[in-house]
């Protein structure tokens, strides 16, 4: 009964949009993370191989990752495709940000026009989502990784989990689109509350390297099963060669599309290349074609390494820094120097996971210091390379990556220099930058009114101008998620929780001084008969503006 | 939070029955963040409104070209949004944005007005008639402009405006993915009716950009007081 309803022509079209409209969300999703802006152009004559008219790169490893965990599937009822994006800190603290999830749920519209409005549909959700991904949280934190933390994705496909975003987690809606097997769905679950952390909510995970790829059709939660890490030994044939042409011969066969496909042009912008591509490959373990360890990609610019390394069940996420593979004939923006004077791009040198205790500390020419992480394990050290242009020789020794410290991460102004280096929790960066000061939060403890003359004097003397910090360098931190409840208002972009603590100590009315006030009245009484005098004079003014009003 | 209403403006009178979705946005902010503000919302509309190039063959057929896109930072508000890949597109956007924020700035404005989008079709009549413009949606864009005393605030103000914008893009997103009304797609001879075809790159649908700012404080001012002496005085 189905096909009367869909022919058969219909239900392969749509089969087909559905599976690229998959690949494409993968791609929009995982190129927002990398931490680069994103740039395509335009262009006026039709190409064949651009899926929904949108000129979206196809980035060879995602979209071999993706496909690997549809593993010929499609989105189902129950079965849906979710992108995890997490955040991965120097010391191998994991976090999940969000879920992307694509899902596939019963309702049906059978009079909807397969190839023309299901697809431009599609086109217009994918527009959609390329304004979402730049709204949630992760975005911000993913333009500035590199330093201390690093972007990961996970693809899978079967039930959407988002217990790991942590409690309160919000919801976005993509959008949705009709169809007559089914209505598409695209929505993001994504962690708030990223500024405070406390220790007690992230328990310390296992390292992660490389990729988890769990496509789990009928598997449980991979929390509870052991990962798979997934042995690409990109060494075998000097670095994986993905099929990124692969896809080519699948044109867009929309019934409005006819042109013949034609090179699509990307701009490159900060073009921080070196340009042998590094051939890391052949002592990884872990699938690490995501690390962009595949000989296409021309350089890593900053290279991961977990805090302990050890392969086996270890999960793995994709370090979305390099998922931006660079494929030499086609040249893309997506990797480039961070925001920071990132860490400059890897010579090629191959790392051999073995001499464990090797360190390397590398001072890359802009100054930033690295300390050396020690790997626990041995034979199994998967490291990048990372070293200044030059400074690192030694092409066969352990190079190791090492993350710097730095304070502040989400604050603008950095404040007095507790490290959090010193307090050995899990995200201690994101944490609250005086958690051992807590009880000098104005917030928490609002300060004692001083000692004063008279009582109006002493609750409203201020020590320096309103709004401004008096001193207490607590209030030059701007706490990012103080969210008090009904204080939003649209007119003055402030919330109450600034407002109070800009405006805890005005300044003293002059009204309030007795002598002012005093003084004041008295002038009023002298200067009534001059007043009135005046008025006398005016009368007929006065009499011909009453008039006016009559 | 942002009021996001709908409501459906009358069409003129001479047009067939066809409702008008209107939107309106509600933002405050500062005045240097006033054009990447109304830029950041403009983009996000004209993104979802944007097709590539048509181009029509024999048969009736038609092929649609390739819309890039490009992310955008602001330099005043802690914000990123993305646009499509095409300058004609981004220069005229600029040009009304700078109008309208000039007319702001200008004399006679207490800082607050509203910027429109307006999409419509064009309905050819016969001489000497002039075509008929009709509206099919309207975008709003209340501006308030604050004034800030102080650098602590203006940082305050990046952020808080970033934010709202996050919402006013996922209220814009909302409002797209209703699958409302949208012109018929045109065939050759009608495809100046519904799109804008004079830029190289992509093809909007037809729209126009108008602005009006707020009666300054003066006038209003004026006008009530003269009403309240005169119901007090009850003449």
């Amino acid at each position: 009964a189905m096909d009367t309803d869909l022919s058969s022509q219909d239900r392969k079209d749509l089969d087909k949009f559905i599976k690229f409209f998959a690949l494409k969300t993968v791609q929009v999703i995982v190129q927002a993370r990398l931490g680069e802006k994103i740039c395509t152009r335009s262009s006026s004559s039709p190409t064949g191989s651009d899926w929904f008219n949108l000129a979206i790169k196809d980035i060879p490893e995602v979209t071999h990752e993706a496909k690997k965990a549809l593993a010929g599937q499609l989105p189902a009822v129950g079965r849906s495709m979710c992108v995890e994006i997490s955040l991965k800190t120097s010391e191998g603290d994991s976090m999940e940000l969000e879920i992307w999830c694509l899902e596939m749920n019963e309702k049906c519209d059978k009079e909807i026009k397969v190839s023309y409005t299901v697809y431009n549909r599609l086109s217009l959700l994918l527009k959609s989502l390329l304004a979402i991904t730049r709204v949630t949280p992760a975005y911000r934190l993913s333009r500035k990784q590199g330093h201390e933390y690093v972007i990961l994705y996970r693809i899978y496909f079967g039930e959407v989990q988002l217990s790991g975003l942590g409690e309160g987690f919000q919801t976005v809606r993509v959008g949705t689109v009709g169809t007559p097997v089914g209505t598409i769905t695209l929505s993001c679950a994504y962690r708030i509350n990223l500024a405070f952390m406390s220790t007690r909510q992230f328990e310390r995970t296992p390292p992660i390297m490389g990729i988890i790829i769990d496509h789990f059709v009928d598997r449980p939660y991979p929390s509870s099963s052991p990962m798979h890490p997934c042995n690409y030994r990109a060494g075998e044939d000097n670095g994986a060669v993905y099929p990124s042409a692969e896809d080519s011969q699948e044109v867009c066969t929309t019934s409005f599309s006819t042109s013949p496909p034609s090179q699509c042009v990307f701009t490159v912008t900060k073009a921080h290349f070196q340009t042998p591509p590094p051939v890391v490959t052949d002592t990884l373990k872990v699938p690490v074609m995501g690390l962009a360890f595949s000989h296409q990609l021309s350089s890593s610019r900053l290279s991961y390494q977990p805090a302990a390394l050890g392969v086996g069940s270890a999960d793995m996420g994709y370090p979305v820094l390099f998922a931006g593979g660079l494929n030499a004939a086609h040249p893309h923006q997506l990797i480039g120097p961070g925001k920071e004077g990132g860490i400059p791009p890897v010579p090629s040198q191959p790392a051999h996971g073995t001499q464990a205790d090797q360190e390397r500390l590398c001072t890359p020419l802009d100054g930033v210091h690295y300390s050396a992480a020690t790997p626990s394990s041995s034979e199994d050290t998967e490291t990048v390379s990372n070293s200044s242009e030059g400074k690192c020789s030694s092409p066969h020794d352990l190079l190791e990556t090492i993350f710097i410290r730095k304070v502040g991460a989400f604050v603008n102004k950095p404040i007095n220099q507790v490290t959090m280096a010193n307090l050995d929790i899990p995200f201690a960066m994101f944490a609250p930058k005086n958690v051992e000061l807590e009880d000098n939060d104005p917030m928490v403890n609002p300060p004692e009114s001083p000692e004063a003359e008279s009582p109006l004097q002493g609750s409203l003397h201020s020590e320096g101008s309103s709004g401004s910090s008096t001193g207490n360098t607590h209030d030059d931190f701007v706490m990012i998620d103080f969210k008090p409840a009904f204080s939003k208002d649209d007119i003055l972009p402030m919330d109450l929780g600034t407002f109070y603590r800009e405006f805890q100590n005005p300044p003293q009315l002059s009204s309030l001084s007795i002598d002012i006030g005093a003084q004041s009245m008295a002038e009023d009484l002298d200067s009534l008969p001059e007043k009135l005098a005046v008025h006398e004079k005016n009368v007929k003014e006065f009499d011909a503006f009453v008039e006016t009003l009559q | 939070s942002c009021p996001l209403s709908t409501r459906c403006c009358a069409p003129p009178s001479t047009a067939p029955a066809m409702n008008c979705r209107a939107e309106v946005l509600e933002v405050s902010v500062e005045g240097r963040q006033v054009e990447e503000a109304m830029l950041a919302v403009l983009h996000t509309v004209l993104l979802h409104r944007s097709t590539g190039k048509f181009h029509y063959k024999k048969e009736g057929t038609y092929s649609i070209g390739t819309v890039g896109t490009q992310d955008v930072d602001c330099d005043f508000i802690d914000f990123a949004y993305v646009r499509v890949s095409s300058e004609e597109l981004d220069r005229a956007l600029r040009k009304a944005v700078g109008e309208f924020k000039d007319a702001l700035r200008g004399s006679g404005s207490d800082g607050m007005g509203q910027i429109s989008l307006e999409f419509y079709q064009k309905k050819k009549s016969r001489w000497p008639f002039s075509d008929e413009c009709i509206p099919w949606e309207l975008w709003t864009i209340k501006v308030n402009v604050v004034n800030l005393a102080n650098e602590q605030e203006r940082q305050i103000c990046r952020e808080k405006v970033g934010e709202k914008l996050c919402e006013k893009i996922i209220n814009i997103v909302e409002v797209m993915n209703r699958h409302e009304y949208l012109p018929k797609m045109p065939t050759q001879s009608e495809v100046d009716n519904v799109f804008d075809t004079s830029l190289k790159d992509v093809q909007p649908y037809l729209y126009k950009i108008s602005y009006q700012i707020t009666d300054s404080l003066g006038t209003s001012v004026t006008t009530t007081m003269r009403r309240l002496i005169k119901d007090t005085l009850a003449l």
